[in-house]
C-alpha cells in the first residue's frame, strides 16, 4: 500500500512521518473515504445490550436503513422499530407529535411488552429544536410501566460528544439509585465482557465482591442491580462520562482505570483498584513478568516483521506502538485520525520513533491505498489488515475484552497467531460489530 | 401510520440510489453528510466496494459547518479532491441536514466546475426518499452531460437503463448482454453496471432503449424525447417472456414508451403476489406466465409509473401495515418477496424468498438469482 502512495505528491497527503506529526491535528480535514472495516460496534449494537429493551429509531429513511440492518444481520429485527421522517415532518408543526404517535403505535403491535424503550431521534429533531421532554412526558403517561429514553443518532454533532459517548450516557441513565452494597462493583461502559482471567476481574472476584455488568445481565432487573454498585469502573474512553453520570446519581464511587499499555499506569490502576476496594494490592511482580515473557516469545517469532496497528484495535494505539518499539518489534505503520487518552504516549513514541509512518484512515487518498500486498505485513487491527492488504492480522475492536498485563500477555499470543495463521480477510472485516452473530452473505 | 414500521427494514434511499448509478462511471461522488449516509451505503447497498475501487466519499459535515452554512469549506474539500483524483466528473448530493439547511447544490456544483473545469452537478436527494429518485436522477444527468448525437451503428444498437446491483444482482450486466447478443441486437451501453462513460457517449448510435427499473425511466425519456430513440420496458427474465421482449424491442415506436402486455395482464385471477420494483416485479409477473403458467399480482412498494400499481387499486402501498393489510385480505396462495417479508406473510401463505439487495442489503446477496434469459421453473417450483 505505502508504494503506492508514495510515489504520488498528493495536494491532502493521507500519511506523515510520526515525527511532522501535531498531536492537535494529525491531518488537514476534507473529504472522506469508508473502509471496509465494520468490526467497530455502532448505537446499535450497544442498544442491543439493554435487556427486555426495544429500540425506535426516529429519521430520515437513509439513516435509518444502516440501523435496521444491523438488527437484521444479528437477527434481532424484533427488537426495533422506525418512524421515518420526511421533509413536511420539519415543517407542519408535527415534529413532537410523530414520535409521541409513532412510538406508541410501535409499542402497541409489538408482541410483548418491552421493559424499556430507547427512543433515538436523529440530527433533524436538534436542529428543528424538538422539545424531548415534552415528547417523554407524553409517553410516560401513556405507558407507566415502561422506562424511556432519549437517545441520540446525531453524528453531525460528533465533535460535541460522539453517539457512543451520548448512548453511554443515555443508556445508564436508566439505572435507578438502590442502597449502596459495599460489596457490589460494575463495570461500566463495556461492548463485551472483560476478560476473566484479567487481573481486574480477578482481584474484584477473588476478594469476595460481586462484579457486574450490562453484558452479564438476562434481564432487566439484573441490569437494575447495577443501581446498588459502590463503586463503578470504567476503562474504555467512550465509558468515562457515562460512568461520572451514573455514579453522581446513584453516590457510587467512579473510577477510570484506562486500559494501558504502560506498567506504571496499570500499577498505579490496580493501587486505586484496591484503595476503593479498601483491601491490600497483590503482588503484581509475577503479571508483570508473564508480560515482559510474553513479549520477548512474540518478539522472538515474529522478528523483523513490519508491524502496522489502528486505532480501532486498542484505545490506546500510540501506547501500544511505543511499548511494542521499546521491546524491539518492527513498529512501521500506525493508522490514526486524531490522539485521543495516549497523548504522552504519542509524543514519546514520536521523539523514540519519528520515522513511524501515520495514515489517515478516511482521507479521500486512501480510497486506492488497498491492493497489492507491498510487503509482509502484522496488522493489529481490521482497518490495518485492509489498508496494508495483509491476512495476517490480530482481529480485535476496543482491546477485544483484553485488560491489563493479562491482555497483554494474549496480545502477544494472537499476534503470534496472527503472524502463523492467515485469516480470511475478506469476510472477517466486513462483519458488522466484532463479536456479535452475523448472518449477512458476505 | 404511514411512516411507522413495527418489524420491516425500509428500501434504501435516494443516496444510495445515486451512488449505485455512479458507480462505474470514474467520476467522484460525494454526499453532503456527517457520516451515517457513506457507511450504510458501502456496507450494505454496495456489493462492489470490497474489490472494485471508486470514488465515493462524505464530505465528513459537522455541527458548525451546517449552522454556519460553511459551503465554501465542501467547495475547497472537493477541489482538493478532484486534484489529487483527477475523477472524470463530480456529482454531490445531499443529506437530510443540508435540505433543513437549504443547501444549494447546483450553485455548489456550478463553482466547484469553474474551479476545477471538470463536469459536475449537483443532485436533489435528501435521504428521506427511496432509491429509484437518486438513481433515476443520476443516470439523468449522467446522459444530459455526456450523450449527443452520433451516426447509428448498422446493427440493433440496443442500450439498457436503470440496471444497478440495487436491483440486479451482480453479473445480471453479463446475461442481458448474451440475450441481445443472441437476438441478433448489438448492447451499446449498459448504464449503471458493465459500462463505461464512453460507451456512454455512444448511447445515440443505439436504436433503442431497454429500460429495466424504474430508476432508467427519466434517462430513457429524455433520449426519446431530444434524441427520438424509443425505449421499452421490461427485463428478460426467464425464457418465453424474454423472447417476446426482443420481438417488442426491435418494433419499438420512438412516439411512446412501451410495456408488453404481458406483464400486467394475469393480475385479476392472481393466486400470486410478486413484491419488489416496478418493471423487475411486472417482468416477473410475465415471466412467470409464460414459462410457469402462474397468474401472479404486483405489489409495487416504490416508486413507479402509475400503470404498476394496477395490481393494488393504482395506489402505491409502501407502508408495513398496508402491505400487510393487502395480504391478510387477499390471502395469495404465494408471495415472492425479500426474505425479510417473512415477518408479515399470512399464515397458509407460501413464501418464495426473493432476495432484493434496494431491501434486505447484503443478507442474503450471494442468493440473489439472476433470472435474466433463463429457466425459472427450479427457483419458483
Amino acid at each position: 500500500m505505502f508504494k503506492a502512495l508514495e510515489s504520488v505528491k498528493y495536494k491532502k497527503p493521507p500519511f506523515i512521518l510520526l515525527r511532522d506529526a501535531d498531536r492537535k491535528a494529525l491531518f488537514e480535514s476534507g473529504l472522506e473515504y469508508n473502509a471496509p472495516a465494520r468490526g467497530v460496534w455502532n448505537i446499535v449494537h450497544m442498544g442491543l445490550l439493554v435487556p427486555e429493551g426495544h429500540q425506535v429509531y426516529v429519521c430520515a429513511q437513509g439513516c435509518l436503513r444502516g440501523v435496521a440492518l444491523t438488527v437484521a444481520e444479528t437477527d434481532q429485527m424484533d427488537r426495533l422499530s422506525w418512524v421515518s421522517l420526511s421533509e413536511e415532518d420539519m415543517f407542519d408543526g408535527t415534529l413532537e407529535s410523530d414520535v409521541v404517535d409513532g412510538v406508541a403505535e410501535v409499542i402497541e403491535k409489538l408482541p410483548g411488552r418491552p421493559r424499556c424503550v430507547l427512543i433515538f431521534l436523529s440530527c433533524m429533531h436538534l436542529f428543528a429544536g424538538a422539545d424531548y421532554e415534552v415528547i417523554l412526558d407524553q409517553l410516560r403517561e401513556q405507558f407507566p410501566d415502561i422506562d424511556f429514553v432519549d437517545c441520540y443518532m446525531t453524528p453531525t454533532m460528533r465533535e460535541t460528544f460522539s453517539p457512543t459517548v451520548w448512548l453511554t450516557k443515555r443508556m445508564y441513565s436508566l439505572v435507578r439509585p438502590l442502597p449502596l452494597n459495599e460489596r457490589s462493583v460494575s463495570i461500566i461502559g463495556c461492548e463485551r465482557e472483560t476478560d476473566a482471567e484479567s487481573e481486574l476481574v480477578k482481584i474484584i472476584r477473588e476478594n469476595g465482591f460481586t462484579l457486574r455488568d450490562i453484558n452479564y445481565c438476562k434481564t432487566y432487573d439484573e441490569f437494575m442491580l447495577l443501581g446498588e454498585s459502590a463503586l463503578n469502573i470504567s476503562y474504555l474512553p467512550t465509558a468515562l462520562a457515562g460512568n461520572s453520570e451514573l455514579s453522581e446519581r446513584t453516590g457510587a464511587r467512579a473510577l477510570h482505570l484506562p486500559n494501558s499499555f504502560d506498567y506504571s499506569v496499570l500499577r498505579e490502576n490496580y493501587t486505586r483498584l484496591c484503595e476503593a476496594l479498601n483491601i491490600g494490592l497483590p503482588d503484581l511482580s509475577g503479571c508483570e513478568a508473564r508480560a515482559e515473557a510474553a513479549l520477548s516469545k512474540a518478539m522472538s517469532a515474529l522478528s523483523d516483521i513490519p508491524v502496522a496497528i489502528d486505532f480501532t484495535a486498542v484505545t490506546r494505539p500510540f501506547e501500544l506502538a511505543l511499548m511494542l518499539s521499546r521491546h524491539g518489534f518492527n513498529v512501521r505503520y500506525l493508522i490514526a485520525d486524531s490522539v485521543g487518552e495516549d497523548a504522552a504516549a504519542f509524543e514519546m513514541l514520536r521523539a523514540e520513533q519519528p520515522e513511524i509512518k501515520l495514515f489517515s484512515s478516511v482521507n479521500v487518498n486512501m480510497f486506492s491505498a488497498a491492493g497489492e500486498q507491498s510487503e509482509p505485513v502484522l496488522a493489529i487491527g481490521q482497518k490495518a489488515a485492509w489498508f496494508f492488504t495483509t491476512d495476517n492480522f490480530v482481529d480485535i475492536v476496543s482491546n477485544g475484552g483484553l485488560y491489563g498485563y493479562e491482555g497483554i500477555v494474549k496480545l502477544c499470543a494472537l499476534m503470534e497467531d496472527a503472524f502463523y495463521n492467515p485469516k480470511d480477510r475478506r469476510t472477517v472485516i466486513q462483519q458488522k460489530g466484532w463479536g456479535c452473530s452475523c448472518n449477512a452473505q458476505i | 401510520m404511514k411512516n411507522v414500521s413495527r418489524i420491516l427494514p425500509m428500501y434504501t434511499a435516494d443516496t444510495s440510489g445515486v451512488c449505485s448509478a455512479l458507480y462505474e462511471l470514474g467520476g467522484m461522488t460525494v454526499i453532503h453528510d456527517a457520516s451515517g449516509c457513506n457507511s450504510t451505503y458501502t456496507t450494505h447497498d454496495e456489493p462492489r466496494w470490497y474489490d472494485k475501487r471508486s470514488m465515493m466519499f462524505i464530505s465528513a459535515l459537522t455541527e458548525m459547518d451546517a449552522i454556519m452554512g460553511n459551503d465554501e469549506k465542501l467547495i475547497l474539500d472537493c477541489v482538493s479532491a478532484a486534484e489529487d483524483l483527477h475523477p472524470a466528473f463530480i456529482a454531490l448530493c445531499g443529506s437530510p441536514m443540508p435540505m433543513m439547511t437549504g443547501v444549494d447544490f447546483e450553485a455548489i456544483a456550478s463553482e466547484i466546475r469553474e474551479r476545477t473545469g471538470i463536469p459536475t452537478f449537483g443532485l436533489h436527494t435528501n435521504g428521506t426518499l427511496p432509491y429509484i429518485s437518486g438513481a433515476s436522477q443520476a443516470f439523468a444527468a449522467i446522459v444530459r452531460e455526456y450523450v449527443r448525437r452520433v451516426p447509428k451503428r448498422e446493427g440493433f444498437g440496443v442500450n439498457v437503463l436503470g440496471m444497478t446491483p440495487l436491483d440486479f444482482p451482480l453479473g445480471a450486466e453479463v446475461s442481458v448482454k448474451k440475450w441481445l447478443e443472441a437476438n441478433n441486437m448489438e448492447p451499446v451501453c449498459n448504464l449503471g453496471m458493465g459500462s463505461t462513460l464512453e460507451d456512454v457517449k455512444q448511447m445515440t448510435s443505439a436504436r433503442a432503449n431497454l429500460v429495466v427499473s424504474e430508476t432508467g425511466v427519466e434517462a430513457a425519456e429524455y433520449l426519446r424525447r431530444y434524441f427520438d430513440m424509443p425505449y421499452v420496458f421490461g427485463v428478460p427474465a426467464g425464457r418465453g417472456f424474454a423472447g417476446k421482449l426482443a420481438g417488442l424491442l426491435r418494433s419499438a415506436s420512438k412516439e411512446a414508451a412501451v410495456l408488453p402486455e404481458e406483464c400486467l395482464a394475469y393480475g385479476e385471477a392472481a393466486d400470486t403476489v410478486v413484491i419488489g420494483e416496478g418493471v423487475y416485479g411486472a417482468s416477473l409477473c410475465a415471466a412467470l406466465h409464460e414459462d410457469l403458467g402462474i397468474n401472479a399480482r404486483l405489489l409495487c412498494p416504490l416508486p413507479a409509473e402509475d400503470i404498476f400499481y394496477s395490481h393494488t387499486n393504482n395506489t402505491c402501498l409502501y407502508a408495513e401495515e398496508d402491505i400487510e393489510a393487502f395480504l391478510q385480505s387477499t390471502r395469495p396462495a404465494a408471495v415472492i418477496a425479500d426474505p425479510l417479508y417473512k415477518f408479515i406473510i399470512p399464515a397458509g401463505t407460501r413464501h418464495i424468498p426473493l432476495p432484493h439487495l434496494a431491501f434486505s442489503g447484503r443478507s442474503f446477496q450471494r442468493s440473489i438469482p439472476n433470472l435474466i434469459n433463463t429457466e425459472i421453473k427450479e427457483y419458483f417450483k
